[in-house]
């Protein structure tokens, strides 16, 4: 037991700073150095102010931007009681609920009474009544952008068919035709959106 | 074979009768705790009675809970039934034994001097060291060791053969057993064991079970089997919160009912059944070992050490061939070795006078006045005088050295060699002072032996072949054998060395032996089986004796081995397998009231919830009853190599136990059902 | 399920099958002393921590060294975490964990569980998360192997009473293993856009007027240990459904792979370590099957989506959505989800509490098994090596002879070790579920009623006892009945079973090594492969099927009438 105190505490005191300072510390470095933009969190900037990152969902609403998932993220207020704070990226989580929740239930029921109002009477795309799992989902499925398109591209007096075709070439499409699901990142297809609008010499003339 | 291998029913009546009630004597609870799984049974049973004595009492139904309760009993009573029909069995085979111990007067002589000095003691009362005087038609008072005389011994008593055996004083056919008789003459032993513990008290008590100790095998099963019985203990006590949690209310019986289902209670019940009935089985085949673990060892020997007269050849040389040297018919040759051996009753002369007349249609008679010349060690020939006739046989060189012929014809020293070549004995033969030719004796290998060996082969066993034969004759014996590995030449100590290397490989050796100075030999080896014919010192060595003396039987010895281990294998894996089907009947039925569409697990449609149970309970009950005899029987050990053999019984075993409960408890739920009991 | 899904199945699982070849060849090497490229630093480390590396260790010293290093280990996380603030790397400033807390992750994180009571953004420091959390993901991952390694060698001796030495085991998979493939990986993921920085949150204004504070620190290369030792502890409380942790589908895949192949790798090295490959691959194959059959399953009740919600008027594709993320879909979730509890790493990319009743059932059912498909780092292999002894045990007897894998026989006082391991899982999960259902704290702790919330109680102590770490994640874990009970599960779940693999080491390795002969009974081959299946199903997950059946079976069915809780 004396025999192996000497070399087991060492080694924990040598691996806590060997692997636990010296390692990260150098890491942190190499890898700022090689992918700044990446090592920072891909924060996107725009006027020199950071509007969002890249690979981090934002509460987009209402019907004139493409609308992310919902969020289940909450978080307390000043007195005390929980409150929804979607897409609060200094949080992260899901919902939890089970599949035999009625409370999920409730909560399906009322995004799909939501969209429909917004979207018009058709299935509800799934990923856009349900929460995702880190509740900062960057994406939303191509189907659920291109059933927002119509109503993002009227709202913001764009034509459709424009408004469709950015979100077609905004979008992911599985490498291989298996890898990952079709899919749009909302903050870079708002940009984008935003971005068109602006550009009103070529779009609002039709 | 012999009188005591008589086949015991495997249900007699009487054996029965007895079994059953020393079935109900061992649910004594201290007795039972040996079986870990069967003690809890029982526990289960007895905590299931009182709650349905409650609710009666209560008022409150009842019937179900002592319905199970019955069928807990019953679980307990058919392993204890198991246990108590072996341990019959094996009775049984002691009863006759026992006729064989009496208590005789024995002759104790005072002075080894004058053994007819003699004083009559109670054989009970005999010490070891005593010396007794055992003459004609007295029985031998206890096992020893003959110190002076010659006497023929009846030993049927022992080995159920009737004819007498010479046993006398000095040599490998000194010791004699307790409750054997002399036939004729007298003989002084010195009596070599204490009263209780002679080879028969040992026998009897072997085969009763009383001595009965856990192999190691058997140890390490029953730790898996106890481990389980907790581990499900476990599951089905937690089920209560669990239960209580998800609003399902559990009662005493149901759960009594999954914990019995789930243990282990097939194996657990028929273990102790399986190692007795592989003890009897080796009684039976008239060799005792003296512990169940020598059994066990047979069956994990990877090397059997065989001595090759006797066991692989047919222990005496026969006349195979006649070689005339030129100018010499083949016939006259004939004829003359015939002649020599017509005062040979050797084997071999016998074998000579056969082969003539089978090959030649010669009938050889002694002439007028003919005088047999018998072999002897210091001519090492032997043959026949008559007027004008002097034929002589025997070894080469004796013989060439008798007619005074320094060399011989290049044609009879080549067929010398080629004989000695072949593994045969060359005998030369000679007629007055004319050498006529070479006379081959083979050793002669037992028609089906190769097919064993390979067989065994492929059992992994390796067969060594010993031999005092030089080593050209044993190689070419081994070859025509088929043996692995020969030691030829072979002295006591070469087999102790070849013993010692083996096993430090991690190999298991079985070898047997009847010589004293086989003794460390057989001490050495896992498995040693002295023959009964044998010297006490090779009997005392060995951990197997055989009453037949018949070397060729330690392979039959590792069969039974091995079938002990594969019915345990093959039980346990049937019992653990059971349990998925029991799953499926009681699951569904335990959580239907609060679960509804749970019941679409009820895969079998029993019936109802309390049929699905008692079913699943009355089938975990029979089967127990229902293995018995293959308990008993044993599985038949097939030599078709640990893959296939693995395979077959697997598919046997393994899916057979999965499958057999769904038919056998949908089987009961409809024989419920029909009654309207509980559905 | 679609084409597609299966094609991404497929992908992983020739990933990792593929990978686990050369690599467990290159860990065979590491653990015989042939790899030694950082020969200098290992020298040094010895030379400076006064390690003998020529000392042959007995079973006995292996156990003393492994328990007295973990316990210093564990000793030194808990200080950390109880004196954070004080400590560098806290640009959040935050406060001292709870006594109870500490403890429960201190335990967590010594035993290679990450079970994570706490959550991350809000009560942990960068520091603490890289020289306390980060620095366990590295050793209990190397103490795992170590043992692993022990146990091979078990095998390879013969009449020998050493196991070698556990200090120099250790180092080396750190240096060889652990250390490079952590940094390429780590660097790949910061290249798919994982943070890495010690920078506070970052605040963004977004374009519709709002501000997102946004958590980001050093994740990459804490990311890159946790699979790849089996770790599993998240920097963030979403795990690896956090974009920051999992950017794309692409680290997933990679992450994937990173937490399943050195689990496969392992029976690789020990089939080389033993010179007879087939040994390993058998285990291999078997852990393959279980997994691939787990993974498919768990897609195939996934990919149907709930169909309360599909009435209320969601579209029934892709299948159900809840609690996971777009950028992975169905497939890439629960096969990320069965693989993490397959191995003890217990990371998720998805909700397991949200999942259909049977596809939640699988991950939990991966644990029940005792993580051996292909299990934690080490701990996979040692299990699996029981459940051989058993498999070997029971049906070993039925051709006849005294039981004996690779020529060492098995006997009482292994089988005796091995129902000891085996039952202090199940007493653990059995005991310490029902008994926390029936307590008012407990019932306080679930985020659901009815069945699941009996399914989320029995995967906290399944999971905590099995050391995987993953949870159905609504449970409020961090209660004193939890902390306590959960972390004394853990250290039991760990040690109580190691040491008895230990042991059963040493008395194998100083038994002779029997050659093979015919009569043996093969344990190489699909008809071992298919026995050994049977046993681990049998022996490790049919104990618990009668709770499955009040917890997620019960779900199923009642889901499936339209029953809500």
């Amino acid at each position: 037991m004396i025999r192996e105190l000497r070399p087991a505490l060492s080694l924990v005191v040598f691996f806590t700073i060997a692997m636990g300072f010296f390692l990260p510390a150098v890491f942190t470095e190499v890898a700022q150095v090689i992918f700044p933009f990446q090592a920072r969190g891909s924060l996107i900037t725009q006027n020199g102010q950071v509007v969002g990152s890249a690979v981090i969902g934002q509460n987009f609403t209402g019907p004139d931007w493409f609308v992310a998932r919902p969020s289940s993220l909450t978080g307390t207020d000043a007195k005390g009681a929980a409150v929804a704070t979607p897409y609060d990226a200094s949080e992260s989580g899901a919902s939890n609920l089970a599949p035999s929740s009625a409370a999920l239930l409730a909560a399906v029921k009322q995004r799909v009474a939501a969209w429909h109002n917004t979207y018009g009477q058709r299935p509800v795309p799934a990923d856009a009544a349900t929460s995702s799992g880190s509740g900062l989902d960057p994406d939303i499925s191509l189907a659920n952008a291109r059933a927002q398109a119509p109503v993002v591209a009227a709202a913001r007096h764009l034509p459709a068919d424009r408004v469709v075709a950015l979100v077609n070439t905004m979008a992911y499409l599985p490498a291989l035709g298996f890898i990952g699901m079709p899919n749009v990142n909302v903050l870079r297809l708002n940009l984008a959106l935003a971005q068109m609008k602006a550009g009103t010499n070529s779009v609002s003339s039709k | 074979m012999t009188q005591h291998a008589e086949t015991i029913a495997l249900f007699d009546r009487a054996i029965l009768a007895r079994a059953a009630r020393d079935a109900v004597m061992k649910l004594n609870p201290r007795l039972l705790m040996r079986n870990p799984v069967i003690f809890v049974t029982e526990i289960v049973a007895l905590l299931t009675t009182a709650v349905g004595i409650e609710s009666v009492v209560r008022g409150q139904g009842g019937a179900f809970a002592l319905t199970i309760a019955v069928w807990l009993w019953l679980t307990v009573l058919f392993a204890t039934f198991a246990e108590a029909v072996a341990e019959g069995r094996g009775r049984a085979r002691a009863e006759s034994l026992r006729r064989a111990r009496t208590d005789t007067m024995a002759k104790l002589v005072l002075d080894p001097r004058e053994p007819q000095m003699w004083k009559p003691t109670p054989a009970l009362d005999l010490r070891k060291g005593d010396l007794v005087l055992v003459e004609t038609s007295d029985l031998i008072p206890s096992d020893g060791e003959i110190v002076q005389g010659i006497a023929s011994v009846n030993e049927s008593a022992i080995t159920g053969e009737s004819a007498p055996v010479i046993r006398e004083s000095g040599g490998d056919r000194s010791a004699v057993t307790g409750g054997t008789q002399v036939v004729s003459d007298w003989i002084v032993v010195r009596i070599t064991a204490e009263q209780g513990s002679t080879f028969l008290d040992r026998m009897i008590a072997l085969v009763e079970g009383a001595e009965r100790r856990k192999t190691p095998n058997e140890i390490a099963l029953d730790i898996l089997l106890a481990g389980l019985t907790i581990i499900f203990l476990v599951a089905v006590v937690t089920l209560v919160p669990f239960g209580d949690y998800s609003h399902a209310a559990l009662r005493v019986p149901v759960l009594a009912a999954l914990l019995v289902c789930l243990i282990p209670t097939t194996i657990g019940g028929l273990l102790s059944a399986i190692g007795i009935a592989g003890m009897d089985r080796l009684i039976r085949f008239n060799v005792i070992a003296t512990s169940g673990r020598a059994v066990e060892a047979a069956g994990d020997v990877d090397a059997l050490l065989l001595d090759k007269t006797g066991t692989i050849t047919f222990g005496n040389r026969m006349a195979a061939g006649l070689y005339p040297v030129p100018g010499v018919q083949e016939r006259e040759l004939a004829e003359m070795a015939a002649l020599s051996s017509l005062g040979d009753d050797t084997p071999e002369g016998r074998s000579i006078l056969a082969f003539v007349r089978d090959r030649f249609g010669i009938t050889a008679t002694a002439p007028e006045g003919a005088t047999v010349v018998p072999f002897s060690a210091n001519t090492r020939l032997s043959g026949l005088d008559a007027p004008g006739i002097h034929v002589r046989k025997g070894a080469v060189d004796s013989v060439l050295s008798a007619i005074s012929l320094s060399s011989a014809p290049q044609a009879f020293t080549d067929a010398v060699s080629r004989v000695a070549r072949a593994g045969s004995t060359p005998l030369a033969v000679s007629a007055g002072n004319r050498l006529l030719g070479v006379l081959e004796l083979k050793d002669i290998v037992k028609p089906d032996i190769k097919e064993r060996f390979a067989a065994l082969r492929r059992m992994g066993i390796r067969t060594v072949m010993v031999t005092g034969d030089n080593r050209i004759t044993a190689n070419a014996i081994a070859a025509e054998a088929g043996v692995d590995d020969v030691i030829a030449e072979a002295t006591p100590q070469d087999k102790l060395a070849y013993i010692r290397k083996v096993q430090a490989e991690g190999r298991l050796v079985a070898m047997c032996g009847d010589g004293t100075n086989d003794a460390p030999a057989l001490a050495q080896a896992d498995v040693g089986v002295a023959m009964q014919s044998g010297t006490q010192a090779a009997r005392e060595a060995g951990n197997m004796i055989d009453l037949d003396s018949d070397p060729t039987k330690l392979i039959e010895i590792v069969e039974i081995g091995k079938q002990l281990l594969i019915t345990r294998g093959a039980l346990t894996t049937f019992s653990i397998a059971n349990d998925i089907s029991k799953y499926f009947a009681i699951l569904p039925a335990i959580f239907l009231a609060a679960y509804p569409g749970l019941g679409a697990l009820n895969i079998m449609q029993l019936a109802s919830p309390e049929s699905a149970i008692l079913s699943a309970v009355i089938f975990n009950a029979i089967i127990i009853v229902a293995l018995v005899p293959l308990a008993l029987r044993g599985i038949k050990f097939r030599a078709i190599g640990a893959g296939a053999l693995l395979r077959r019984n697997l598919l046997i075993y393994g899916l057979g136990g999965i499958a057999a409960p769904f038919a056998g408890i949908k089987a009961i739920d409809l024989v419920l059902h029909s009654f309207h009991i509980f559905s | 399920m679609t084409i597609a899904g299966g094609a991404y199945i497929a992908l992983i699982f020739v990933l990792v099958l593929g990978g686990a070849i050369p690599l467990g060849l290159y860990i065979a090497r590491i653990l015989q002393g042939e790899v030694r490229f950082l020969a200098p630093v290992e020298h040094g480390v010895y030379a400076v921590c006064g390690v003998d590396p020529a000392r042959e260790m007995r079973w006995q010293d292996y156990v003393v060294a492994l328990l007295l290093l973990s316990v210093i280990h564990l000793v030194l996380l808990y200080a950390i975490l109880r004196l954070q603030e004080y400590l560098p790397f806290n640009p959040q400033h935050i406060g001292p964990m709870s006594p109870r807390l500490a403890f429960n992750t201190a335990a967590s994180f010594t035993t290679n569980t990450n079970w994570q009571s706490y959550a991350p953004e809000a009560q942990i420091s960068n520091g603490a998360q890289m020289f306390g959390l980060a620095v366990h993901m590295f050793i209990s991952a190397a103490a795992g192997i170590a043992v692993a390694g022990a146990v091979m060698r078990a095998f390879t001796s013969s009449g020998l009473q050493t196991l070698g030495n556990f200090y120099v085991d250790l180092t080396r998979i750190t240096l060889y293993l652990l250390l490079p493939f952590t940094i390429v990986a780590a660097l790949l993921l910061v290249w798919s856009g994982s943070p890495q920085t010690f920078a506070p949150f970052a605040t963004a204004h977004t374009i519709f007027g709002s501000v997102q504070k946004i958590a980001v620190g050093p994740v990459a290369l804490q990311e890159a240990i946790k699979e790849f030792g089996t770790n599993g502890g998240g920097f963030f409380n979403a795990n690896s459904a956090h974009p920051f942790e999992n950017p794309t589908i692409w680290t997933n895949i990679l992450e994937n792979w990173l937490l399943l192949v050195i689990g496969f790798a392992l029976p690789v090295a020990f089939g080389r370590m033993v010179g007879r490959p087939r040994q390993g691959y058998a285990l291999y194959g078997a852990m393959a099957i279980i997994l691939i059959a787990g993974c498919i399953g768990a897609y195939a009740a996934e990919s149907h989506a709930n169909p309360l919600h599909v009435a209320a008027g969601i579209s029934a594709a892709p299948g159900n959505m809840e609690g996971k993320e777009v950028r992975f879909g169905i497939a890439a979730s629960t096969t990320f989800n069965v693989s993490a509890t397959g191995t003890s790493t217990g990371a998720v990319n998805s909700f397991t509490d949200s999942y259909m009743p049977l596809a939640g059932a699988v991950p939990l059912f991966m644990m029940e098994l005792g993580e051996v498909t292909p299990g934690g780092v080490g701990s996979g292999f040692y299990t699996i090596i029981v459940f051989a002894l058993l498999s070997v045990f029971v049906a070993g007897l039925m051709v006849g002879r005294t039981p004996e894998y690779l020529g060492k026989k098995v006997q009482a006082r292994e089988i005796k070790l091995a129902m000891l391991s085996v039952l202090i899982l199940t007493v653990f999960i059995l005991v310490g579920g029902g008994f926390s259902l029936i307590t008012t704290s407990g019932l306080a702790s679930l985020a659901n009623a009815g069945p699941h919330g009996l399914s989320e109680m029995l995967y906290a102590w399944t999971s905590a006892t099995e050391n995987n770490g993953s949870a159905m994640a609504g449970i409020s874990a961090d209660t004193p009945l939890l902390d306590y009970g959960l972390g004394t599960a853990m250290l039991f779940g760990r040690f109580a079973f190691m040491i008895p693999v230990i042991a059963i080491a040493g008395s194998l390795a100083a038994k002779p090594k029997l050659p093979d002969s015919s009569g043996t009974f093969p344990t190489d081959g699909a008809l071992f492969v298919a026995l050994l299946i049977g046993v681990i199903i049998i022996l490790g997950g049919l104990q618990f099927l009668p709770a499955m059946t009040l917890g997620p079976l019960a779900e199923h069915f009642a889901l499936f009438a339209g029953k809500t809780y």
